[in-house]
């Protein structure tokens, strides 16, 4: 029996594993096998993560996170949660390969996922020209018009990103101002690759074996018009991922993980959630991070009074313990 | 043990006149989700050595031969069977789903 198991592998399940491992809760953390470290993975410099002045990149503070979190004791596995099953006292973790996990608390830290523009051709020419990672794609582009589609941060890193390889990069978004953070939008403006599409959504993809085009929708007037390109750059934005806790805790109407206050306390006594999985405004490394925190230090204290209601229990205070894990 | 890397030279030999179906797993150095599936790769190659060969193609040292596939996205995992393609996986995937996708090969 763990004390705590940490699903998850981004800045909160392993800020969540230094904090726990520190306290001497011995914590496995459940990293994935294919996406472990998480969406800082497929990012490049990190201007805006405190202590780094001179930019970080992405896959580095993540191997930093997993070496100060195994450095005091956490275990890390590479492996998927299959299933799991968090209502009893003890809460059972199936994984892919690496055996069942039975934990007296679970952190639940997997984030979220790319949103799909959710229209007709993208699946089949996914791998064919319309892409989500611009640093695993972006090379294959050379001297090539692109687009890319959204209108916060992360289109503005991607788009400023793909001018390293294409000749021109249009930044397709459905209204006419960004949501990105004013640094972020500057530079983006200043790009003389950059060519912005206001008021405009994918509305379809062109191209039978490679992406050849889009057809743009104006969001104003409805006005269809077409745009060749040869690549698709898809950054609108990611959706919590909680398909595997579905049924057993409460969504909030945002889709995230519905947590009391500004705790990480799920309606499942010892199910805790940190990060963006429980975050539809921020979504930061940092914010991400120091959710993280807040999870482990409630793990901690729901075990402590777990323990001392024990104590009671075995000096006949029964009443005493109840309240004492009511109140954990 | 990892699988061979084959580069433009040896890819005639090594994959379009293999007796053996060959995935050819596309990647380079700088994609993180290709790191991811490689060790992957390398149990399901162990695993089926008999059914499978598996090979990577540096596409930053190979970009003729990425040219010539096709390659827009990686990692992409491409079977080869009597030097035609017959089965192209695109992107990181556990374990289990890529065994899935590549049922037929591994029957």
């Amino acid at each position: 029996m763990r004390n705590v198991i940490i699903i998850g592998s981004g800045p909160a399940g392993y800020t969540a594993a230094i904090y726990a491992a520190r306290a001497g809760l011995e914590p496995v953390l459940l990293a994935s096998s294919v996406e472990a470290g998480g969406d800082l993975m497929n990012t490049t410099e990190i201007e805006n993560f405190p202590g780094f002045p001179d930019a970080v990149m992405g896959p580095e503070l993540m191997a930093k996170f997993q070496e100060q979190a195994e450095k005091f004791g956490t275990e890390v596995i590479l492996d998927d949660v299959t299933e799991l099953d968090l209502r009893g006292e003890t809460k059972t973790i199936k994984t892919g390969y690496s055996g069942d996990f039975e934990g007296r608390t679970v952190i639940f830290a997997t984030g979220s996922a790319y949103r799909k523009l959710g229209i007709g051709d993208e699946d089949r020419l996914s791998g064919r020209g319309v892409s989500w990672c611009a640093t695993c794609d972006g090379f294959f582009f050379k001297g090539k018009e692109i687009a890319v589609v959204g209108g916060g941060d992360s289109a503005m890193e991607e788009a400023t990103f793909l001018t390293r390889f294409a000749s021109k990069v249009y930044v397709i978004h459905r209204r006419d101002s960004l949501k990105a953070s004013k640094i972020m939008q500057d530079r983006a403006f200043t790009n003389e690759k950059i060519e912005f599409v206001w008021n405009s959504e994918v509305a379809g993809i062109v191209g039978d074996n490679a992406v050849e085009g889009v057809v743009l929708r104006d969001t104003v007037d409805g006005t269809e018009r077409q745009l060749a390109i040869g690549g698709l750059f898809v950054a609108i934005g990611n959706d919590p991922r909680t398909h595997l806790i579905h049924g057993q805790l409460d969504l909030t109407d945002e889709g995230t993980i519905a947590v009391d206050g500004r705790s990480s306390r799920t309606n499942l006594p010892g199910v805790f959630a940190a990060g963006d999985v429980i975050d539809p405004h921020y979504r930061q490394a940092i914010t991400a991070a120091g959710s993280g925190t807040v999870a482990a230090l409630d793990a901690e204290h729901y075990l402590s009074a777990l323990d001392d209601a024990a104590k009671l229990d075995e000096e006949g205070e029964t009443a005493e313990a109840d309240a004492l894990i009511a109140s954990a | 043990m990892s699988a061979r890397a084959v580069d433009q030279a040896s890819f005639e030999a090594e994959v379009l006149k293999s007796d053996k179906p060959v995935l050819v797993d596309f990647w380079a150095e700088w994609c993180g989700p290709c790191r991811m599936v490689s060790p992957i790769l390398d149990q399901i190659a162990a695993e089926n050595a008999d059914k499978l060969d598996i090979v990577k193609v540096n596409v930053d040292e190979n970009p003729q031969l990425a040219m010539e596939y096709q390659i827009v996205s990686i990692p992409a995992m491409k079977v080869f069977q009597n030097g035609e393609v017959i089965q192209t996986v695109i992107g990181a995937k556990p374990k289990a789903a890529l065994e899935a996708d590549l049922a037929a090969v591994l029957a």
